[in-house]
């Protein structure tokens, strides 16, 4: 009997047993959907993730200061706040040193002194800000867009200049639709107070992952002023951390640990600090693989899932072949060889597999894309999330759907071969 | 050249076990080609067993049985079942049509694990519906069908390979008097005008008499081999014989 003929077989007889049919693909095709909504999902965040990240920089090496924990063990952890002294800090001349040593890997050095958090008020308008001092190049490494005006220079700087560089919402929460630039703003950080004159309006990028109750226009914004005005301000002149923007065509993470050991020189008697790098790359691969465990991990429920549902076929299978018993003498009378009635059975366990895998497919596709859009919504609308359909997972899901379907198949199939036609023949 | 040929056939059940039974005591019998033979006894004469053997559905423990000069038991099982399907035409009692399959797939059963190409398929099941006068009824499934009808159906679907022998058994046994006359005389027909060799395996004594030969089996001998009438029923007759 043919393969053809098996197939109209199977369907007929799922036909006649529609809704027990139904009750035994659905295990498949939950299982199916999963895999399918599941890889959607992911596969669109971590692309979007490694995009998002890779707009950081993927040139920058950032380095930064750790402190070692107090516990007493060998731990180090960040600096952060302003408990760290003067002396623990990445100072101007070892970025000289590392500049002059390293001059044909070192395009630039993006540099922060932070200010701290504060506020600017204009009449009955403010807006939250943090007032963060930065060398000319911060606007390159952190692919700022500029709307208007400039970005901080070099001689904003040598003159420490009361300029500063802020966000198009601060702009619209102060100014509205008036050209800021020229104007001033009345900034207040503790207890430093200021005017600075605006120079440049930069494009705000949408807060992610951050999406709290917090509505967007109290968020703070960054409000960046001459690395020299900050100096003055904290009375610092030394960084917790520094961005290292290479030359093209420098490995950034291979360079990172260059400029790691290099500067843990100066630290090598300050046992309590170091310090360390981390570069966009290194992150990037750091949240794939996150992501891709995750992925994996459900994946992997999912697979219980195909499993259960494979195990319903069997059984369903095995009570279709108790029912048609005398079919299958009658077959085995009329020259069906073992062969034959194995092949049929096997045949109508992998239709029953193939139509649950495809309408899987379907429904999981109909989910990841439903879910991408609700992450999409959720992540605010400066991320665009494009819905990639699964190619490889969806014709591997179909694979596998057969493949169940052979595999729990095999043993009802080949107990209905087995048969004794005489049995079969007289059983009631 | 004799279609059936059984020497010395012996059937036991449960070998080497204390409850060992033998049902057949060495049987021999020959069917010639184009032959109507009954085979006829009481319940427990072993006439199942003798049917099952003649079909190829078992294998005798002792014995030789060549069908259609082939010596048939040194075949393995699966060699069997192909030449079961080639050779041997069943008629069952309770019709045994598969459900969810019209009249005419039915038909088409045999041929599939026969390999006959599509066209031929649907060819010949439409001749066949048509020499037991169902080919009005291709179409329907067996539960829109009569007892009567599913069984001609099944007499076709049992000419579908043109076998050597159709084993008939108790082909009439579940259908009422007037039915069960016209199904006779179908095989009688496809006897007399199609030379088929049947082999009628019965306990009614009269439609036995209908057949050319009647070996009678009890108790796992045959006791008996009379010559049947084998008339051209006349409708008296074959109301008598269903009686």
């Amino acid at each position: 009997m043919s393969i053809g003929e098996n197939i109209t077989q199977a369907i007929v007889n799922i036909k006649t047993n529609k809704m027990r049919a139904i009750l035994t693909m659905l295990g498949i095709i939950i299982g199916v959907a999963a895999v399918i909504a599941i890889m959607m999902l992911g596969n669109t965040m971590s692309s979007s993730i490694s995009t998002q990240m890779q707009s950081l920089g993927v040139n920058n090496i950032t380095v930064y200061v750790q402190q070692r924990d107090q516990t007493g063990n060998q731990n180090f952890t960040r600096v952060g706040g302003n408990n760290i002294q003067e002396k623990d800090l990445i100072t101007d001349s070892m970025l000289n040193t590392l500049r002059q040593k390293y001059s044909d890997s070192i395009q630039a050095f993006s540099l922060t002194n932070s200010v701290g958090s504060g506020q600017t008020t204009s009449g009955s308008k403010s807006a939250n800000l943090n007032l963060i001092g930065t060398s000319p190049e911060y606007n390159t490494a952190n692919n700022l867009t500029l709307t208007q005006g400039r970005f901080i220079l070099q001689t904003d700087a040598d003159n420490r200049r009361n300029v500063a560089v802020v966000s198009d919402k601060l702009v619209s929460a102060i100014f509205g639709d008036a050209n800021p630039i020229g104007q001033s703003i009345f900034v207040t950080v503790g207890t430093h107070i200021n005017n600075y004159a605006i120079i440049g309006v930069y494009q705000s990028q949408a807060q992610n992952f951050g999406g709290g109750t917090t509505a967007s226009s109290q968020l703070p914004t960054d409000v960046y002023i001459p690395l020299s005005t900050a100096q003055r301000i904290t009375g610092s002149s030394g960084y917790q951390s520094a961005v290292v923007m290479t030359k093209v065509g420098v490995n950034a993470t291979d360079f990172s640990t260059t400029i790691q050991n290099m500067l843990n020189q100066y630290y090598v008697k300050n046992i309590n600090y170091q310090v360390s790098t981390f570069t966009a790359e290194s992150m990037v691969s750091q949240v794939t693989s996150m992501l891709n465990m995750v992925s994996i991990m459900i994946a992997a429920i999912a697979a219980i899932s195909l499993l259960v549902g494979g195990i319903g076929v069997m059984n369903i299978m095995l009570v279709s072949i108790t029912e048609r018993t005398r079919e299958i003498g009658v077959r085995k009378a009329l020259g069906a060889t073992n062969g034959a009635i194995r092949g049929q059975f096997i045949i109508e366990a992998i239709v029953i597999c193939f139509i649950g895998g495809v309408v899987g497919i379907v429904l999981g596709l109909v989910i990841g894309t439903v879910g991408v859009s609700i992450i999409g919504g959720m992540m605010g609308s400066g991320m665009t999330l494009s819905v990639t359909a699964p190619v490889s997972t969806i014709f591997l899901a179909t694979g596998i759907s057969i493949a169940i379907g052979v595999f729990f198949g095999y043993y009802p199939a080949n107990n209905a071969a087995k048969l004794d036609p005489i049995d079969a023949l007289r059983y009631e | 050249m004799n279609i059936i040929e059984l020497r010395g056939i012996v059937k036991r059940y449960f070998v080497g076990k204390p409850n060992e039974l033998e049902v057949l005591h060495g049987v021999d019998l020959s069917v010639g080609e184009g032959e109507f033979i009954s085979i006829v006894g009481e319940s427990g004469s072993g006439k199942s067993t003798m049917m099952n053997i003649i079909g190829l559905l078992d294998r005798p423990t002792e014995g030789s049985y060549s069908l259609s000069g082939e010596n048939v038991l040194v075949q393995p099982d699966s060699e069997l079942s192909i030449l079961r399907g080639r050779k041997v035409g069943f008629v069952f009692q309770t019709f045994n049509l598969i459900g969810r399959m019209s009249a005419q797939k039915n038909i088409e059963v045999p041929m599939l694990y026969n390999h006959v190409p599509a066209k031929e398929r649907a060819r010949r099941a439409e001749h066949l519906l048509e020499i037991v006068g169902m080919n009005d009824r291709a179409k329907h499934q067996p539960n829109e069908l009569s007892g009567g009808q599913k069984q001609r159906v099944a007499i076709a679907r049992a000419m579908a390979n043109d076998p050597d022998v159709i084993l008939a058994d108790e082909p009439t046994g579940a259908l009422d008097t007037e039915t069960g006359l016209l199904v006779m005389n179908i095989f009688l027909d496809l006897h007399k005008n199609f030379g088929k060799t049947i082999v009628l395996i019965t306990h009614n004594q009269t439609l036995a008499a209908q057949t050319q030969r009647i070996i009678t089996l009890k108790d796992g001998n045959i006791v008996s081999v009379r010559a049947g009438g084998n008339p051209i029923p006349g409708p008296q007759d074959l109301l008598e014989a269903a009686v």
